[in-house]
């Protein structure tokens, strides 16, 4: 664990990845927005939207990766996470709305109105206001992470059963949140949003500010994943990963280790399921669905896990593959190219992309030293060897 | 706190472990003086690794005493805690961190602040560097401390094993089959080992190898069916008539 911590963190690849990232998020905005429909450099609204939806995605594999990569946590409920960050953020939204609804009630959103509810739920209260709103997309996943995480790390619930029980959860609050009467406005959820911050979310430039926003989102969420496994936090985790008994041994609290990793995971989440549903305009309880979590899981083993970095681009190339399968004859068969892409990837590229790319460069590098021994000692020593 | 009611550091008395009506442990007493080095011998299925995990949190005895320094009552802590309090254990299967450089293994052992706050901010210092090459030093790994410790030979595992526990500087260590699948020039290398260790730290060393256990030659104890059966210096052991019934063979 040699050199200086922001160099540990800030390796060639990280900085790679940054600077990239850093040239997307300004030249997709710059030309959607400098340059006329007309002309061949223009990106078109729609294709910033669905790449920002893109990025909120690539957040979410970055949490997860956190979890699963570095701590052997593998969640198949991490959708909800998402989906709660985003239910906040569609809360904010829709107090927004005003007198603008279908019933122009002042306060109530629309759903509640037609349900005759006299008055707007406690736990609506606040939503109006955005920094609240800001404050509940991190807290509110946050905190489900920290009182299930409590009760199953510390429980020692490990391995399969794990990942069962956080698909109960999703499908728990799935169930949950289709009820109208549970105040999220049921099967539909929440949309016909009009403004975030004053802006219309409809608009050109509200869609290249949100893109720009999500870019710095999925930055600065993979510089705290890389500060945390370049610090000796890290070292821990992936202890824990490889020999959890080993590390308590060792006097570690390991689900004090797990439950931080996991809360913050969460969080990260959350706020990639808000910056997505300004961008996609609806959210509703589909995606509290197991399937929503596997997915993600899904984008994590594509890219390669434990390698943040994978995690990117494997959500990128997965969604980038479903658009463009599902809005084509071949529709009904996306589920079966994503199964067989799962099993593929588990036979034939276990370490995904960025993995077998890393592993690939290691031993050729490995190689290239052994062979310079090789001809190093072929030569004439001018000392005997050891 | 109470007054310590013993002068020894690992006190067990009366203890009973059962699994489904299996008695792993029956009935048994042991007594470690501190600065003492134990050998514990006995057949497969005596419940030498079970006393361990009694010892180390893993295991909780169904009654019984086991205290430590004469006032920590080990039956109510967990592994964590009772790493904490100084006791370091080696498994019967070297189990080191693959995945991390033979240096990171030795620097998570570290004796040091556990907790995740603590880790978060930790930053490499002068005094924790030295601490790690000198165990490197007294285990002999110096010349692969950048090699991933999966990369190890069996025997350099055991050995990495060992240094983890020293940089833990615990007060008792359990050295479960330390030898086990080492040559014999490792053998004598890793008797050497536990000696120079045994100069200011407890041990316990469960090992099935009598010629190393002789090489120690330290008070011998011999477990069969949860219970000691005798207890002394290897001679005195090894002419036991039990023993020599239940696991040397006549």
């Amino acid at each position: 664990m040699a050199g200086h911590p922001l160099l540990r963190m800030l390796d060639r690849g990280a900085l790679i990845f940054l600077a990239v990232l850093g040239v997307i998020a300004v030249l997709v905005p710059f030309l959607n927005l400098a340059f006329p429909p007309s002309s061949a450099l223009h990106v078109p609204t729609y294709l910033v939207a669905l790449f920002g939806k893109y990025l909120c995605y690539a957040l979410l594999a970055l949490s997860i990766d956190l979890i699963w990569g570095y701590c052997g946590i593998l969640s198949l409920g991490h959708g909800a996470f998402f989906a709660l960050g985003g239910y906040a953020m569609g809360m904010y939204l829709m107090r927004q709305i005003g007198t603008r609804g279908v019933y122009a009630h002042p306060e109530l959103p629309d759903f509640m109105v037609f349900l005759n509810w006299p008055e707007l739920p406690v736990f609506w209260y606040g939503f109006q206001h955005f920094p609240y709103a800001l404050l509940m997309i991190v807290l509110v996943p946050g905190a489900l992470a920290f009182v299930f995480g409590w009760f199953a790390f510390r429980s020692r619930v490990t391995g399969v059963y794990l990942s069962i029980i956080t698909q109960a959860m999703t499908y728990a609050l799935l169930l949950a949140f289709f009820r109208n009467d549970f105040g999220f406005g049921g099967n539909n959820g929440l949309t016909d949003f009009k403004d975030i911050l004053g802006f219309n979310v409809q608009a050109q430039g509200t869609r290249a500010a949100l893109f720009f926003v999500s870019c710095v989102a999925l930055a600065l969420g993979f510089l705290v994943c890389r500060a945390l496994v370049t610090s000796k936090f890290g070292k821990v985790l992936v202890a824990v990963r490889d020999a959890e008994p080993r590390t308590r041994f060792l006097g570690y609290r390991a689900e004090s280790y797990k439950l931080f990793v996991f809360t913050l995971s969460a969080c990260m989440a959350g706020v990639a399921g808000a910056l997505y549903v300004p961008q996609v305009g609806i959210i509703n309880p589909s995606e509290f669905s197991p399937a929503n979590s596997i997915e993600a899981v899904i984008w994590v083993a594509v890219g390669g896990r434990g390698t943040l970095i994978g995690p990117v681009i494997g959500a990128l190339l997965v969604n980038y593959g479903k658009t463009t399968f599902t809005s084509g004859a071949l529709a009904p068969y996306w589920l079966f190219v994503l199964g067989s892409l799962f099993i593929l990837v588990t036979l034939l590229l276990p370490r995904g992309i960025v993995g077998t790319w890393r592993h690939w460069r290691a031993q050729r590098s490995a190689q290239a030293s052994a062979d310079r021994a090789a001809t190093a000692a072929a030569e004439p020593a001018p000392r005997p060897a050891e | 706190m109470p007054a310590p009611t013993t002068t020894a550091l690992l006190y067990l008395n009366g203890v009973h472990v059962s699994f489904d009506g299996f008695r792993a442990i029956n009935n048994l007493s042991l007594m470690i003086e501190p600065g003492e080095m134990r050998a514990i011998i006995g057949p497969n299925g005596a419940g030498k690794t079970t006393m361990m995990d009694i010892v180390t949190g893993k295991t909780r005895p169904d009654t019984g005493d086991v205290f430590f320094e004469g006032t920590h009552d080990l039956s109510k802590l967990d592994e964590t805690q009772i790493a904490t309090l100084g006791i370091g254990r080696k498994f019967q299967k070297p189990t080191v961190f693959e995945m991390h450089t033979v240096e990171d293994n030795l620097l998570l052992a570290l004796k040091n602040d556990r907790r995740p706050y603590a880790t978060l901010r930790w930053h490499e210092t002068d005094d924790e560097m030295q601490r790690v090459a000198s165990v490197l030093e007294t285990i002999r790994l110096g010349p692969v401390r950048d090699r991933p410790a999966g990369s190890l030979a069996h025997g350099q595992k055991q050995w990495l094993e060992i240094g983890m526990l020293l940089a833990q500087e615990p007060k008792l260590l359990l050295v479960d089959e330390p030898v086990a699948g080492m040559t014999d020039a490792e053998t004598r290398q890793t008797a050497e080992l536990l000696k120079q260790i045994n100069r200011d730290k407890t041990v316990i060393v469960v090992e099935h190898d009598m010629a190393f256990v002789r090489e120690l030659g330290v008070k011998v104890t011999c477990l069969h069916e949860g219970t000691a059966i005798a207890e002394g210096t290897i001679d005195q052991v090894s002419e036991n008539e039990r023993v020599i019934e239940v696991y040397l063979g006549r």
